[in-house]
């Protein structure tokens, strides 16, 4: 095999298009790490280890057949199952919320597992049954996403338990669950919302509460929103310039290289730099979109569209919430925060997409 | 045909998805949408607004710390308090060169190694972006001349700080605790308690003692100001304000001046005393000797002190009042006697003949009393009075470990008291099931023989036995023990008692509590083992002395308290109440290695009474520790 094959086979299951996508937002997640930082390449440096060990899983993940990937949906939804409910009895306790499972080598969050896990488990059930759908199959498939929800909603994660559950229910949306049932549930969330408000602990409550008034929480999260809003305000149209940003430097922005990376960004690029980071992202969802739409079996058209719009709710939620139209709910910039859990959830999805769209290209060919 | 069907709905199957799929698409377009016209909002048409804020004019959060709550006495004597003074300190994230700093500070006011030290203990442990203290109570001269040279030293300032003041210092020590910086463990006990925000700007939090149990009232609530500040940070113009409101005051039920003769009354001697009002449970006097200085820990402590105190064979960090275990010695005995009667195992008139020993049936092994040759005929109100062994090496055999058990729970032994403090130790009431689980073997009658003289397994605190003698006292009506009597809150007039509520009753017959009252009151008259002690009070003392053996000793050895090295020296206890018809204070005296409660431990006892009762400040004190008196309880 000569060197050229060689590398013809690393790159076959690849899909080049999304590939560039991310890797251009990976850069740029480097470069704003390295503001963010102080001019330091410390998190960067650490960001590119992150991005190098989800990099590779996305490979193995893309190179692995779909008859493979449906196999695995099972075990990764009971595994991710067990551990939720080890959490649930054995959890460790960290800033009020029983998030962590202790293994005696590291501490896992089982939660993070069920990002990919509850999508897959769905698209295989659809597909199990896709001869003979009826209304009871879309009422098994809630569960299967309800079960895992409510558990991680009891951690309480509010953030990464709504984040789950959309992901689920884009899964329902593009398997056909019909409107009149959606309108049904729209009205029942409505309803039971009251109840599920006094459910919540003190902390969530004045966490929505403060999304309307931030100035009242001024010492704690409301200062967050503040002097994030005033950062991407104070950006303007083209920015204050590269490891200018006055807010960024003179500390006033908090968690700069995790959650908040959007602001550092955004006071540093201004509009403009927003426009190009929307072009990326929306590039990056055309893709997985166009990957949607090619693909030929039932399991994979509704895995990659949940994947693809799960990509799109994330991106949205941060910047969101760093712009103050979103309440603060500890949710990443996908592929720019400083994370390597998160990174390599986000991989593990975009590996999934890259096998979905070389796969079946084999087969048709 | 079935073939034609199922391509047919395949292809309306691809095309509902389809349109499923464009309405997707529409979907994030109009979140994409959403997000573009916040950007152009905020960046476009408001930019102007928030240039101002973040350029010209950057609104700065500042935490304004409350004062610390005070802590004072039952009589308003100040226990703990804050005074204001100037310190130098050091943000090292924007100091260039430290060490050439420090240096040239050096040159304008005086910095001891000893600061030096403490700064780089502070330097390895501090927050992002903290200033820590190089020097602290700057003298106005040292103020006026590093002002006048601030300009060479960027990321240096001079702070006006509260600091953390203890009148009363190693008296109080194990009581009152200390306060000390906020450190990682601290930070994330605060994070998780949802408190982050409430202590952004304090430095200190409580450590030990009531600075730590009670913690959360002597904050206070954090305020805040926006202000504007110029491009070099200093602010310009205030915006808002919202004041912070100080800490709770602390109104104790200790009597500053009954727990200073109560702490002098030991002499050099270690121990502990606790004084409860048997009535409400509020502690008088809580003392655990030695005792250290507080303040030394506040801007973290040096190595050497720090070795000092944790090297010293006195252990002075320990709080013995709270924390230490002892054998109850001879003091169990009047609980022993209760139980006897309540079981119906003694009746207050059934005489034993007392050989100077006591065996088990088919034994030989010789359970000794204290006085060879025994006492002769012996009931339980002589029994208490002479503390007569024997008589209840008989009765806790006769009676078993498990009623022993069940009785002595309902005194609170074995169990935490619930005092306001934290890190209170449980002491140990053996039971055949604890020993099942700590020793897996079977409990003997022989160990129920020693638990009946409070040797063997049984441990107690002094905190516990403090509490079980105050409940005696009250004639088995329990009042839980509190440091703590008011609240008086910062913001309102209100404040909070913490009322006196009884937490159990015993429900002991009157004739068994008069008997065993009677016989620790003659405890204290002539004949008794503390008669000494108690001579000439113009009131009734009642008490019980006792003894916890350090070493073990063999068969047929005798205890010879001058050949022992000092530290194994047996140590005394005395538990009182007076006055003994109407008791207001109830009392347990613990003196490490004192030999005898009669002869070291009641006398301090008849000081604390003396004040409590008459008001008598005893007359300074000979020095106790040379003393040796050969004398038995």
């Amino acid at each position: 095999m000569t060197r050229r094959q060689l590398w013809l086979r690393f790159i076959a299951h690849l899909d080049l298009p999304l590939l560039s996508g991310i890797g251009l937002l990976m850069l740029t997640s480097l470069l704003v790490l390295y503001s963010a930082d102080n001019a330091d390449w410390g998190q960067a440096l650490k960001q590119m280890l992150n991005i190098t060990v989800a990099l590779t899983c996305m490979w193995l993940i893309a190179n692995l057949p779909l008859h493979y990937l449906m196999r695995t949906a099972v075990p990764v939804y009971m595994l991710g199952m067990v551990l939720l409910i080890g959490v649930a009895l054995f959890g460790e306790i960290s800033h009020g919320a029983r998030r962590w499972l202790n293994l005696g080598v590291t501490t896992i969050q089982p939660s993070e597992l069920m990002k990919v896990g509850v999508p897959l488990m769905m698209a295989w059930y659809f597909e199990k049954y896709e001869a003979t759908l009826t209304l009871k199959n879309y009422f098994v498939a809630a569960l299967l996403l309800l079960m895992p929800v409510a558990l991680i909603a009891r951690q309480p994660d509010l953030g990464t338990a709504l984040l789950i559950s959309a992901s689920g229910f884009y899964v329902l949306f593009l398997a056909g669950l019909s409107w009149r049932v959606m309108g049904g549930l729209l009205v029942a969330a409505l309803a039971s919302a009251p109840v599920l408000w006094s459910m919540l602990h003190d902390y969530q409550r004045h966490r929505i509460l403060m999304l309307f008034d931030p100035s009242q929480d001024a010492l704690g999260k409301g200062y967050h929103t503040i002097q994030a809003t005033i950062a991407v305000g104070s950006g303007g149209i083209l920015g204050k310039g590269y490891l200018n940003g006055t807010q960024t430097h003179l500390d006033f922005l908090p968690e700069r290289t995790t959650d908040f990376i959007f602001a550092v960004y955004s006071e540093e690029f201004g509009l403009l730099g927003n426009l190009i980071l929307l072009g990326l992202y929306s590039f990056v969802i055309g893709r997985g979109f166009i990957i949607t739409a090619n693909a030929s079996t039932y399991f994979t058209r509704l895995m990659a569209g949940s994947i693809t719009l799960t990509f799109a709710t994330y991106a949205f939620v941060n910047m969101g919430m760093v712009s103050g139209i979103l309440p603060v709910v500890g949710v990443p910039l996908p592929l720019v925060s400083y994370g390597g859990t998160s990174m390599l959830t986000l991989l593990l999805g975009f590996g999934m997409l890259m096998s979905i769209e070389t796969h079946q290209k084999l087969v048709k060919t | 045909m079935a073939k034609h069907v199922e391509l047919k709905n395949h292809l309306r199957e691809i095309f509902y998805f389809r349109l499923r799929l464009a309405i997707s698409i529409g979907f994030v377009l109009l979140l994409l949408a959403t997000l573009l016209a916040r950007f152009i909002y905020l960046q476009a048409v408001r930019h102007d607004h928030y240039q101002t804020l973040a350029e010209s004019n950057r609104i700065s959060i500042v935490p304004i710390v409350p004062n610390r709550g005070l802590i004072l006495d039952r009589n308003g004597v100040v226990l703990a308090h804050n005074y204001s003074g100037y310190t130098l300190e050091i943000t090292p994230n924007k100091t260039p060169n430290l060490e050439a700093t420090i240096g040239e500070l050096s040159a304008l006011v005086e910095i001891t190694p000893k600061d030096r030290k403490r700064f780089n203990k502070l330097l390895a442990e501090r927050r992002n972006f903290e200033t820590l203290m190089i020097r602290n109570r700057l003298t106005d001269e040292e103020v006026a001349r590093f002002a006048a040279q601030q300009y060479r030293f960027p990321g240096v300032e001079i702070k006006a700080r509260l600091f953390r003041d203890y009148p009363y210092g190693t008296k109080t020590a194990h009581l009152i605790g200390y306060i000390g910086r906020i450190n990682q463990t601290d930070v994330e006990q605060l994070e998780e308690n949802d408190l982050a925000a409430n202590y952004r700007g304090s430095d200190y939090i409580g450590k030990t003692g009531l600075e730590q149990s009670y913690e959360s009232e002597l904050h206070g609530a954090t305020g805040v100001e926006q202000v504007e500040v110029d491009s070099g940070g200093r602010a310009v113009r205030m915006l808002s304000r919202t004041p912070p409101s100080s800490g709770n005051t602390l109104v104790l039920s200790i009597d500053a001046k009954l727990q200073e003769i109560a702490e002098q009354a030991f002499g050099n001697f270690r121990g502990a005393l606790v004084a409860i009002d048997p009535g409400n449970g509020e502690v008088l006097a809580f003392v655990s000797k030695p005792g250290y200085d507080p303040s030394l820990f506040i801007d973290g402590i040096d190595t050497q002190s720090w070795d000092e105190l944790n090297n010293s064979p006195d252990t002075p960090l320990n709080n013995r009042a709270l924390r230490g275990q002892y054998p109850p010695g001879s003091t169990i005995k009047p609980f022993m006697a209760l139980a006897g009667l309540h079981y119906n195992t003694r009746s207050p008139s059934y005489t034993i003949g007392d050989p100077g020993y006591f065996t088990l049936p088919g034994s030989s092994h010789q359970y000794r009393d204290w006085k060879k040759g025994g006492h002769g005929s012996v009931d339980m109100f002589k029994a208490i009075v002479i503390s007569c062994d024997t008589y209840f090496y008989s009765l806790a055999t006769e009676m078993g470990i498990d009623n022993i058990f069940n009785y002595l729970t309902r005194f609170n032994f074995g169990k935490k008291t619930g005092l306001d403090l934290e890190g209170e130790t449980s002491g140990l009431l053996p039971s055949q099931e604890w020993k099942m689980k700590r020793y897996q073997q079977k409990w003997y009658a022989g160990d129920t023989v020693s638990v009946g003289i409070g040797q063997g397994y049984n441990l107690v605190t002094p905190m516990q036995l403090a509490y079980a003698t105050a409940t005696l006292a009250n004639n088995g009506v329990g009042y839980k023990p509190h440091l703590v009597r008011e609240v008086r809150s910062s913001r309102s007039l209100e404040n909070r008692l913490i009322e006196a509520k009884p937490a159990f009753d015993l429900q002991i017959p009157t004739a068994h509590l008069d008997l065993v009252k009677r016989a620790m009151t003659a405890v204290t008259q002539p004949g008794g083992t503390a008669a000494q002690a108690a001579a000439g009070a113009p009131y009734r003392m009642a008490g019980k002395t006792g003894t916890a053996q350090v070493v073990g000793m063999k068969q047929g050895e005798k205890y010879d308290a001058s050949k022992l090295d000092e530290r194994h020296r047996d140590h005394a206890w005395f538990i009182a109440f007076a006055p003994a018809e109407q008791p207001k204070i109830a009392l347990v005296v613990l003196v490490e290695n004192g030999g005898h409660g009669g002869s070291t431990a009641a006398p301090i006892a008849r000081k604390v009474m003396d004040y409590h009762l008459l008001g008598k400040v005893p007359q300074p004190l000979p020095d106790l520790s040379g003393e040796w008196v050969e004398e038995h309880d």
